[in-house]
């Protein structure tokens, strides 16, 4: 968007070179860590960054770099739930409500009325009604973003069921699950796959955010939030129990966006700045 | 213009009704008794039997839509099960800091989003625009709690002239230096919307600066500054109004984590608090407040940019 092709190519090498390191300590997690993430150790709480402890422990004396790359291994999984939520009701309502105009007027209505509901308030009140834990935040975080998933698919797919040859295809006799799988869908993979790098991307801080304020995974879990929210009385002595897992976090999302930026540009030109949920 | 605003509230009613619907069922969607999940186990079968027949559970479904939207309307939002209250009072103590707080941010974004967006958009391609650019999207993926955390944390090592937690009523007191206790929350709070208003502010100028007279400006020889200030900026103005609403809305959604990590009496710190202690009439009170501002915004959003764009069809 706002770079030359050429420093566009760089920056989304340096998001994507990120993104690997990130997949890869998610995915080999145990063979990289020198030590267990949830191994309580008296002797060493608050150790500062050595050269046993790279990132320095925790409160409990726990190995805050295994922690930490054990975080990446929630952070994929909540990632990946989220965006498989978010698109596939997302989708389906987008669809759905462009082909069946009827039906669309209400589903959408009823989509913009929860789009009302701030992005956090919304995910905070599914989490009343399904309770904690890693599943049912993974619905509540998904929850945000079917709305927006489902907007953008409406959008695209009523302007493609316009389209002459949807027309053609139509009174050539094609039956409408045919239509919607052959000749609407193929047209939304590009735009959805740049939205399920922004999802994924936000669906971090959301996660984070429960995490923190004690309405996600489990509190032994080490996830990112949970470790900064589970540290933060420590950080004034323990300023790196702050830095390491917030660093994760931030890296993480910062990176999605960069590649996403850069995606967005490259696979749809007609896809500007829709993302009004950040 | 009369018979515009007459028509767009009009059409807000189908809204709000399906809102008030959605936030109805909320509590019926929540597994078990109602009346007994909230008493908690200790509970005995009587009172949950009261408290049952104070809710009007023991009613048909929809009497007891009926009965609640009734209620609603007359600003009767229930009773609080932790404070004994109504939910109207616990909700309208924890607006003073709410409300500062957001204004305060939204002071905040509006000085800084809106300049350093047009600045990026006058820019654009160039360094001042990746710079900006760069650095809106890297506030965009700081969690809004590592931020807040990360302030007092400075601020309680390097130099302690900030408070970093709670807020004093400025009402109550009429000490206006209470404010100092909302400026690292208002920061951390303002931080991330502020980088989406540079991107919207931005990506609306950039359209608008395709349009023709844009180039009819510049061609009868304008100054650059007065194109982009007072020909592409005061277009992409209306985009702006309507962000600045959203924004507006979506501060009480962020609010919950900064009212929580400064500890700030407000309604976003009362909705985490009110899960917690299971007081189900709260949140949903507040979240029936918050929809029906988001529609009220949303309608006033779009009065103004009608009245700021004649271009708009007063449809």
């Amino acid at each position: 968007m706002f770079l030359s092709p050429f420093r566009a190519r760089k920056v989304a090498a340096l998001g994507l070179v990120i993104l690997v390191v990130m997949l890869f300590c998610a995915l080999f997690a145990p063979l990289i860590v020198p030590h267990d993430p949830n191994a309580m150790q008296a002797s060493a709480r608050l150790r500062p960054p050595d050269a046993e402890f790279w990132f320095g422990t925790d409160h409990a004396g726990r190995d805050l770099f295994s922690r930490v790359v054990y975080g990446a291994r929630m952070a994929l999984i909540t990632g990946v739930g989220v965006v498989v939520i978010a698109l596939v009701f997302g989708v389906l309502l987008g669809t759905l409500s462009a082909y069946f105009p009827n039906l669309g007027i209400v589903l959408m209505r009823l989509v913009d009325v929860l789009m009302g509901i701030p992005a956090l308030l919304l995910a905070l009140a599914f989490v009343v009604v399904l309770g904690k834990g890693l599943f049912n935040s993974m619905i509540a975080v998904g929850a945000i973003y079917i709305t927006t998933t489902a907007r953008i698919t409406y959008g695209l797919s009523r302007k493609i069921a316009s389209e002459t040859y949807i027309e053609a295809i139509t009174s050539l006799g094609a039956g409408h699950p045919r239509i919607l799988w052959h000749h609407v869908m193929p047209n939304l993979v590009s735009p959805l796959i740049v939205q399920a790098t922004f999802i994924f991307a936000f669906a971090q801080l959301s996660a984070a955010s429960l995490d923190f304020l004690g309405l996600g995974l489990p509190p032994d879990v080490p996830s990112w939030g949970n470790m900064v929210a589970e540290t933060r009385r420590y950080i004034t002595r323990a300023p790196w129990l702050l830095m390491f897992p917030g660093g994760a976090i931030i890296l993480t999302v910062f990176a999605l966006n960069l590649v996403g930026d850069v995606m967005r540009d490259r696979l749809d030109p007609r896809f500007k700045d829709d993302l009004a949920r950040w | 213009m009369g018979t515009f605003i007459l028509k767009r509230l009009l059409s807000a009613i189908p809204t709000l009704l399906i809102a008030s619907l959605l936030v109805f069922s909320f509590i019926h969607l929540i597994p078990g008794d109602p009346a007994s999940v909230m008493l908690g186990d200790m509970a005995d079968t009587a009172e949950i039997e009261a408290l049952r027949v104070q809710m009007g559970l023991d009613r048909p479904i929809w009497e007891q839509y009926l009965t609640w939207l009734g209620k609603a309307l007359q600003g009767d939002l229930g009773e609080s099960i932790y404070f004994q209250e109504p939910v109207t009072r616990v909700i309208a103590e924890g607006a003073e800091t709410s409300i500062l707080l957001a204004l305060f941010t939204m002071v905040l974004i509006v000085l800084i989003g809106i300049p350093a967006g047009i600045l990026s958009a006058a820019f654009h391609g160039g360094k001042t625009d990746q710079v900006v650019s760069g650095t809106a999207m890297l506030f965009a993926s700081i969690p809004t709690f590592w931020l807040g955390l990360y302030l007092i944390f400075t601020v309680a090592v390097g130099f302690g002239w900030l408070p970093t937690s709670g807020f004093p009523s400025v009402l109550e007191s009429g000490d206006l230096s209470n404010l100092k206790y909302l400026i690292l929350p208002a920061i951390t709070l303002s931080a991330p919307n502020s980088a989406l208003v540079v991107r919207l502010v931005r990506a609306g100028m950039l359209d608008t600066m395709r349009d023709d007279y844009v180039r009819t400006a510049r061609a009868k020889g304008l100054l650059e500054h007065k194109v982009i200030l007072r020909h592409v900026f005061r277009n992409a103005l209306i985009g702006v109004v309507a962000t600045l609403g959203f924004t507006f809305v979506g501060l009480v959604s962020e609010a919950v984590v900064t009212e929580t990590v400064f500890a700030l009496p407000g309604i976003g710190r009362l909705v985490v608090q009110s899960i917690l202690r299971r007081d189900y009439p709260v949140i949903q009170g507040i979240i029936l407040v918050v929809v029906v501002f988001y529609i009220l915004v949303n309608l006033i959003v779009d009065i103004v940019t009608t009245h700021l764009d004649p271009r708009v069809k007063m449809a």
